[in-house]
C-alpha cells in the first residue's frame, strides 16, 4: 500500500512528531509498504496530491496536526486516514471543551474554570479570581487550553502565584483552564480501535513532582506497566478511560491521562490525546507492548483503522 | 525475543536501554526547552539565539585559496595525524593570538583541542569525580552545564554585576563549602565580555580572583573567546598573565576570531595539569582535525588575521550599537540590560513575573522570534525572567526587527499582568534612557524572595 506518514509541521512538539514519524515509517516499511514522510508545511496540499496515497498516517502533534486541522485537509483531499476525525479532534485538543463534555457525560474530572484571554482584558474576569481560587483550592494547575506538551503547565501554591502563571499559559493560548490539582498517582490508558490496553503509570524518580518537564523524559520519570493499582482500580481506570473516549468521539487510538487521588482513591480524566506519541520512550507503545502488541503489530493496527 | 529482528518492537524499548544507561545521563538535561529551541531553525525566524560569529564576512575565495594551497603544499601532512598536543606550527599561531592577548606563552604549555568546548571537557574529564564542586558564574555559559553535569559535578553560581564576578560572594561560598566539608576543584569563568551576561570582570577583582584561587590552591578556567573582541574601552589583563601560570587554565580559541567550522581551540595550563588533559584527549579523539591545524598555519602566514578582526569588530561593534538602540526603543520601562563592551550577547532581565521559557512560545508563534531564554545560564531554575540576545551574527535590519517583535509580546505580557492584578502598567517612557547604570541590578538576578501579593 502506498502510506504517507505526516509529522513535524510547526507545533512545539515538532520533535516528539519528527520522532514518532520516523519511527512509524520504519514499521511500515518492514510491513512491506511504499513509505513517503511528509514534514509537513506549506505544500502538504500539492504533495498529497502529487503522491496520491492509499491512506495517510497522521504522526503530528499539537496545533495543526492533533486538532483537526491537518485531517479537514485529508478530508478535502479525500485521502484515508488514521486516528479520530475533525470533530473528536477539536474536542480532544480543546482541553476545556473537553472538561465540559466529561461533566455533562459524568466522567469524573477535577473541577475547573476556563477563561479567555478577552475574558480578563475585556470583561475584568480579574475580579472572578478570587472566587475561583476559593472554589478550587490550592494548589491550583494553570493550563494553556489547548497545547499538548508540558509547555506553559504552572502550578499556583498561593493567590499570588496565579497572575504569573496565567501570564505563562496565555503564551502558549489564548483560553487557560485553571484546574483543582489532585495530588495522586499519574496514570495514562492508551485505547487501540475500541480497546483499552493496560494501564501506565509515570513515576518520577526524583523530588521533581512539580517538574513537568522532566516527567516523560527517559531515565527520570520510571514507567510501570501495568501499573501497579489492583485489578479493580485497573479495570475502573481502563472503564472510565473508554466512557471519556467515547464521549469525545475518539476513533483509532488515542490515549487518557487519569489522576488516581492518593487520599480518596478516586480516578478522574485529565484529557484525551488524539494522537499520542510513538517514540520510544511513549506510553501507547509500551501499554501495547505490555498487551503482547509489537510495535509493528501497533502500526500496522493503527492503519487498518484509517478510514 | 525474536532474534530475526533485534532491537525492533519487541520488550519495552525504553526499559531495555534504561538498564544500560550511565547515572550520569539522568542529570544530562534535556527538556521541553530544547524541543522549543528546535522550532528557531525555521526559516522565517528572526533568531537572536545563535551565539554564532558571522562566518559570511570571511571572503569565500580567500577559503578557496587557503584551501587549495594547503593541499597542494601538505596534501599527505593534512590526511594523516597530528600529534595528540597540537602542530608546531600552529603553536606559533596561537603565541601570536596570545600575545595580542598581552601574554607570552611557552608553546611547551599549550595543548591544541577541538574547539574550546573541548577544553572544558578536559579539565571537567581530568579533575571532576561525580559530586565535586564547581563554581561558576550566575549566569554561566549555557554549553558549559552540560559538560559540568556529565561529569556529575555540583556546581555553584556566584552573582555578578557589573563588574564580573563578585568575589566577595565566591569567598563567601568557598567559606561556605568548607564548612560543609567540600573543597571545589576549580572556579569558572569568562571574564571578558561574559556569555551570555555580556559583563566584564574589573581588575581589582581579578587580581583578588587570582589572589584567591593561590592561597586556597583551587583552580580557575578562564575561559577567553571575545577577548580580542573589545569595541570599547581598555583591554584587561588575562588571569593566566596575573597569576603567571600557577593556578590557571585558559581557555582559547579560533572560532570567534576566524571560524568556529573549522573546530580549534587550545588550552594553556600548568605542566602536571597540561599533561592529565593532554592523556584525557588522547582517548576523546587522539589528535585535533590536521587539515583544520594546516589551514590555520596557511592563514596565519599571510599575517592579515589581525586586518580580518578588526573588520569583525567594526561590524560587531555596530551590530551591538544597533542593537542597544533598538532595545531603548522597543522594550517597556519594566525591562533592563547590560552595555557590553565587546563580545556577542546582551543579557536582558524582565519582570520577575514574566517567564521568558513562556514568552519564547509566545515570540515563535505569534511573531517569528527567538532569544536564549535564561534559565539556561543557571543550573537551579533561576534566571527564569532573563534572555539572552546576540547581535554578531544577524543583519543590523533583523536585529532592529528581532528587538521590536519581543518588545512587543514583552509589552502584551506586562499589560496582561496589570490587568490580571489590578495594576496597570504605568505608562511607557517617553524618552528612551540610556541604560550604562543598573547592571548591577540587571545581572544579579533577585534571589527569588517569591512573589509579592498585590493586595
Amino acid at each position: 500500500m502506498k502510506v504517507v506518514v505526516l509529522k513535524g509541521g510547526r507545533s512545539l512538539e515538532r520533535n516528539i512528531s519528527l520522532k514518532s514519524g520516523a519511527r512509524v515509517e520504519d514499521a511500515l516499511e518492514r510491513l512491506g509498504h511504499e513509505v513517503h514522510g511528509i514534514d509537513v508545511g506549506h505544500d502538504l496540499v500539492a504533495r498529497l496530491r502529487d503522491i496520491a496515497p492509499e491512506a495517510a498516517f497522521v504522526a503530528l502533534h499539537g496545533r495543526d496536526g492533533e486538532d483537526g486541522t491537518v485531517q479537514e485537509l485529508l478530508e478535502i483531499v479525500g485521502i484515508p486516514y488514521t486516528g479520530s476525525r475533525v470533530g473528536a479532534c477539536m474536542r480532544c485538543a480543546d482541553k476545556i471543551l473537553s472538561k465540559h463534555a466529561f461533566r455533562a457525560a459524568g466522567v469524573p474530572t477535577p473541577d475547573f474554570f476556563g477563561f479567555s484571554e478577552a475574558a480578563f482584558k475585556e470583561l475584568g474576569a480579574a475580579e472572578a479570581l478570587g472566587a475561583i481560587e476559593q472554589r478550587l483550592g490550592f494548589p491550583i494547575v494553570v493550563k494553556p487550553a489547548d497545547q499538548g506538551s508540558a509547555l506553559g503547565i504552572k502550578f499556583a501554591r498561593s493567590a499570588a502565584d496565579v497572575p504569573a502563571a496565567l501570564v505563562a499559559a496565555f503564551s502558549y493560548s489564548d483560553r487557560v483552564l485553571l484546574e483543582r490539582h489532585v495530588h495522586g498517582r499519574d496514570l495514562a490508558v492508551s485505547v487501540l480501535d475500541g480497546q483499552a490496553l493496560p494501564v501506565v503509570e509515570a513515576v518520577p524518580r526524583e523530588e521533581d513532582f512539580y517538574d513537568f518537564e522532566a516527567r516523560y523524559e527517559i531515565g527520570r520519570t520510571e514507567f510501570v506497566c501495568p501499573a501497579e493499582i489492583g485489578d479493580e482500580l485497573s479495570a475502573q481506570a481502563q472503564e472510565i478511560a473508554l466512557a471519556a473516549n467515547a464521549t469525545l468521539g475518539a476513533t483509532g487510538f488515542s490515549r487518557v491521562d487519569l489522576m488516581l487521588d492518593s487520599e480518596t482513591r478516586e480516578l478522574s480524566v485529565l484529557e484525551v490525546n488524539a494522537i499520542p506519541g510513538l517514540t520510544e520512550t511513549s506510553l501507547l507503545p509500551q501499554a501495547a507492548d505490555a498487551d503482547g502488541i509489537g510495535f509493528d503489530d501497533l502500526v500496522a493496527r493503527i492503519l487498518s483503522t484509517a478510514t | 525475543m525474536t532474534i530475526d529482528e533485534p532491537g525492533r518492537g519487541s520488550r519495552s524499548d525504553l526499559e531495555r536501554y534504561a538498564g544500560l544507561f550511565a547515572a550520569r545521563t539522568r542529570v544530562m538535561k534535556s527538556s521541553a526547552m530544547r524541543d522549543l529551541m528546535a522550532i528557531t531553525e525555521r526559516p522565517e525566524v528572526i533568531s537572536l539565539a545563535g551565539g554564532l560569529p558571522d562566518t559570511s564576512t570571511f571572503p569565500a575565495e580567500s577559503l578557496a585559496a587557503l584551501l587549495s594551497h594547503t593541499a597542494a603544499q601538505a596534501s599527505a601532512k593534512a590526511l594523516q595525524y597530528a600529534p595528540t598536543e597540537g602542530m608546531a606550527a600552529v603553536k606559533d599561531c596561537i603565541e601570536q593570538v596570545m600575545a595580542a592577548e598581552g601574554v607570552i606563552v611557552d608553546p611547551q604549555d599549550i595543548l591544541v583541542t577541538t574547539g574550546g568546548q573541548q577544553v572544558i571537557d578536559l579539565v571537567c574529564k581530568t579533575l571532576i569525580d561525580p559530586g565535586d564542586v564547581i563554581v561558576a558564574e550566575a549566569p554561566t555559559y549555557p554549553g558549559a552545564v552540560p559538560a559540568f553535569t556529565a561529569y556529575q559535578a555540583d556546581v555553584r553560581q556566584v552573582a555578578m554585576d557589573s563588574e564580573g564576578m563578585r568575589i566577595d560572594e565566591l569567598e563567601a561560598t568557598l567559606d561556605a563549602l568548607e564548612a560543609e566539608g567540600k573543597r571545589p576543584k576549580f572556579i569558572y569563568t569568562i571574564p571578558n565580555f561574559q556569555n551570555p551576561a555580556g559583563v566584564t570582570m574589573a581588575l581589582p577583582r581579578r587580581k583578588r580572583l587570582v589572589e584567591v584561587a593561590n592561597e586556597r590552591q583551587l583552580l580557575v578556567l578562564e575561559d577567553n573567546p571575545y577577548g580580542l573582541l573589545r569595541y570599547e574601552g581598555e583591554p584587561l589583563p588575562t588571569l593566566l598573565e596575573l597569576d603567571r601560570g600557577r593556578f590557571v587554565i585558559y581557555l582559547g580559541t579560533f572560532s570567534k576570531i576566524l571560524s568556529p567550522g573549522i573546530r580549534l581551540g587550545w588550552a594553556v595550563a600548568p605542566a602536571p595539569v597540561l599533561e592529565k588533559m593532554n592523556m584525557g584527549k588522547q582517548g576523546a579523539d587522539l589528535c585535533s582535525a590536521s587539515l583544520s591545524q594546516l589551514f590555520v598555519t596557511t592563514y596565519f602566514a599571510e599575517r592579515r588575521w589581525g586586518d580580518y578582526l578588526a573588520e569583525l569588530r567594526d561590524l560587531y561593534a555596530r551590530r551591538r550599537d544597533v542593537m542597544l538602540d533598538a532595545l531603548a526603543e522597543h522594550f517597556p520601562r519594566e525591562a533592563e540590560w547590560t552595555h557590553p563592551e565587546g563580545g556577542l550577547f546582551i543579557w536582558a532581565t524582565l519582570p520577575d513575573y514574566i517567564d521568558t521559557t513562556d514568552l519564547l512560545a509566545r515570540a515563535l508563534e505569534d511573531r517569528n522570534v527567538a532569544f536564549v531564554p535564561g534559565r539556561a545560564a543557571y543550573v537551579d531554575g533561576r534566571g527564569a525572567s532573563s534572555m539572552r540576545l546576540n547581535f554578531s551574527g544577524v543583519s543590523d535590519d533583523d536585529i532592529r526587527e528581532g528587538v521590536k517583535r519581543i518588545g512587543q509580546v514583552i509589552r502584551e505580557q506586562v499589560e496582561l499582568y496589570g490587568t490580571l492584578t489590578g495594576k496597570a502598567p504605568p505608562p511607557a517612557a517617553a524618552e528612551p534612557e540610556p541604560r550604562r547604570e543598573p547592571l548591577a541590578d540587571v545581572v544579579e538576578l533577585p534571589k527569588r524572595p517569591r512573589r509579592r501579593r498585590s493586595g
